[in-house]
């Protein structure tokens, strides 16, 4: 199968080819040749370090959309000891965009609520490349007042490039939807902790994707609008998208800075997808300190610092001269 | 002063020199023509004054600021601005094609008005309520921060108050020169309607001409009675957006007032001149029961 190249590892990808046909060649009698490849291999290890060490927010975008990164599935699969979907709106579809379903973390019950891309072209299609219509955005809500009946904790994972923009997602109130989710989630009582691990495409990611803590793989990105969309807008060209994705601030680091997200989880260099298995136990860590840490706090509290978390977010001045 | 004379006064203001005879004033007014953007016809600046920037011919709605949406609601001198004094700064230093600094300029010479939204404490219908107004000529009356805090506090101060919020709602969405600092605003502003909800507050939403993304997606949409004006544009994707997507064309009629009432997301389309009336008319309704009962009123 060939490999997926993203384009900033494009020059690195190229070497490491040349460097494969000349490993094939028989290089024992020709010492010329032996030495050119030990100095064309000492190359690619430089480079590869260069690219991979000071990636730059738009090359994070290409590894949080990779086809080989960790998906949802491989999360529920890994870090879970039991999994049980739960389907539908129960008013007009079951919106596979969507996961809500009730699982079991380290002997923990809770309700796990995610965003659902797929594996290959069949089940992204299923999926509309995880992209929810607003009966998603339902589903997941139905589903937190399930939650907050039975005090279970939600464990919501992000990865959407954004809610779909169609004609009939458009009639059946895709905004109303995610207004609502963002109402109740804001009040939700019981513990919501956030991971984001690949895209978090604007208000379709938010709709299920604050809470009380919130977590970000190294490569995801969480952003207002997608770098494609702004140079769209800004440039009338969407193939700007490389330059204005730093302005954004939407890497895992900006966030952390930002103070929106509350801690990083490293990924192996190059993303996820170069060794998945060394990022779920990190993830697993991260859930679970932070679902122990937020399940003795009283719900009254809890919500009331939900709440303050979200108002002390913003830049505003005062004529007083106060910023905050 | 009636809201056609305050229009009055405002253009006058706008295409006469000041110390103009009141005569040649009014002159001035009926001098200035328009095409109609939907009909076509000719309509005179006066005659849009005298009809709240409705054209007389096809009805079509032409969008008003801020200042005029609060001297068309609110109850003669009733208005008291609050949080008046909130800016916008430029948290992430944003630069792509120009500053947000000199957007942020702009805009405020262009509107006269600090930020993109005004609120404040005001009668409608004899009703004390919170009352909000946003003003599309500010960056597209996008919510950055300070849209966000403002909102977040006329809610704050409402539930404090007890009292009903009206909000007059236009918007392009998110502002993406403050990047996740404004996308956050969706979900702080959700809490704070949820809040003044759940004290059993009333909230009515006006969504004027055009209301989309992250305002849609969250206060626009989440009062106890939506309604529009006619023909007002609302929807949470942008239509050219939806075209490239799906690429199609949209059905006529996509995403106005009447084809979302159609579709059951409003309560009611309302025509600019009746919406003072018509919000005394819901209010007169959505007082909480309590609030009722402390009045010791049945009505």
């Amino acid at each position: 199968m060939a490999r997926y190249v993203m384009e900033f590892e494009r020059p690195l990808v190229e070497l490491e080819e040349k460097l494969a046909e000349l490993r094939k060649l028989d290089i024992t009698a020709d010492s010329e040749l032996a030495s050119e490849t030990e100095e064309l291999a000492r190359t690619i290890e430089l480079l590869r370090v260069e690219i991979y060490e000071h990636l730059t927010p738009w090359a994070r975008v290409q590894i949080s959309r990779h086809p080989d990164r960790p998906r949802l599935d491989d999360y529920l699969y890994t870090l879970f000891a039991e999994v049980i979907e739960l389907h539908g709106d129960r008013a007009f579809d079951d919106d596979e965009a969507v996961f809500t379903g009730l699982a079991t973390l380290g002997g923990r019950r809770v309700v796990v609520l995610g965003h659902r891309k797929g594996k290959d072209t069949k089940s992204n299609v299923k999926r509309n490349f995880g992209s929810p219509h607003p009966e998603g955005y339902r589903k997941a809500t139905r589903v937190m007042r399930l939650a907050e009946k039975f005090g279970l904790p939600v464990v919501s994972f992000l990865d959407t490039a954004g809610a779909y923009p169609g004609v009939e997602d458009e009639d059946r109130g895709q905004g109303l939807a995610i207004a609502q989710s963002l109402a109740l989630l804001s009040g939700l009582r019981v513990p919501v902790v956030v991971v984001g691990i690949g895209e978090g495409g604007s208000g379709g990611a938010l709709a299920i994707g604050f809470g009380d803590r919130l977590i970000m793989l190294e490569n995801a990105y969480y952003s207002v609008i997608t770098p494609e969309s702004c140079a769209s807008i800004l440039y009338k060209d969407a193939g700007q998208a490389e330059a204005v994705a730093p302005c954004l601030r939407m890497t895992a680091e900006d966030l952390v800075e930002l103070g929106i997200a509350d801690e990083l989880v490293p990924e192996p260099l190059g993303g996820a997808q170069r060794d998945p298995d060394a990022v779920f136990p990190l993830v697993r860590a991260s859930l679970d300190r932070a679902l122990h840490d937020l399940a003795p706090i009283d719900l009254e509290t809890l919500v009331s610092r939900r709440y303050q978390r979200l108002r002390g977010i913003g830049h505003v001045i005062e004529s007083s001269g106060a910023t905050k | 002063m009636s809201i056609t004379d305050w229009f009055k006064a405002r253009e006058e203001r706008r295409y006469t020199k000041p110390g103009t005879a009141p005569h040649e004033v009014s002159r001035a007014l009926d001098d200035i023509w328009i095409k109609c953007d939907e009909c076509k016809r000719d309509v005179s600046e006066a005659e849009l004054v005298e009809n709240l920037r409705v054209c007389k011919y096809c009805g079509h709605h032409y969008q008003l600021t801020a200042p005029e949406r609060i001297m068309l609601l609110s109850d003669e001198d009733s208005f008291t601005e609050i949080d008046a004094d909130l800016q916008s700064g430029d948290p992430l230093g944003f630069v792509a094609a120009k500053t947000y600094v000199e957007s942020l300029d702009a805009a405020r010479e262009k509107s006269e008005l600090p930020e993109a939204i005004i609120t404040g404490l005001a009668a409608v219908g004899r009703h004390p309520v919170v009352l909000g107004a946003m003003d599309f000529r500010f960056i597209g009356a996008s919510m950055g921060s300070v849209v966000g805090e403002k909102v977040t506090r006329a809610f704050e101060l409402a539930t404090e108050k007890r009292l009903p919020v009206v909000l007059v709602c236009a918007s392009g969405g998110a502002r993406m020169q403050e990047g996740m600092l404004s996308l956050m605003q969706m979900a702080k502003t959700a809490a704070a309607v949820r809040r003044h909800d759940e004290a059993g507050l009333a909230y009515v939403a006006v969504l004027t001409n055009p209301t989309y993304g992250g305002v849609t997606a969250s206060f626009a949409t989440l009062g106890d009675v939506l309604i529009a004006e006619p023909g007002a544009m609302i929807g949470f994707a942008g239509p050219v957006v939806i075209e490239h997507t799906i690429r199609q064309k949209l059905p006529k009629g996509f995403q106005t007032a009447e084809s979302l009432l159609q579709h059951g997301l409003l309560d009611e389309v309302v025509q600019r001149r009746h919406l003072p009336e018509r919000l005394g008319r819901y209010l007169d309704y959505l007082a909480s029961p309590a609030d009722r009962a402390a009045e010791g009123g049945a009505a």
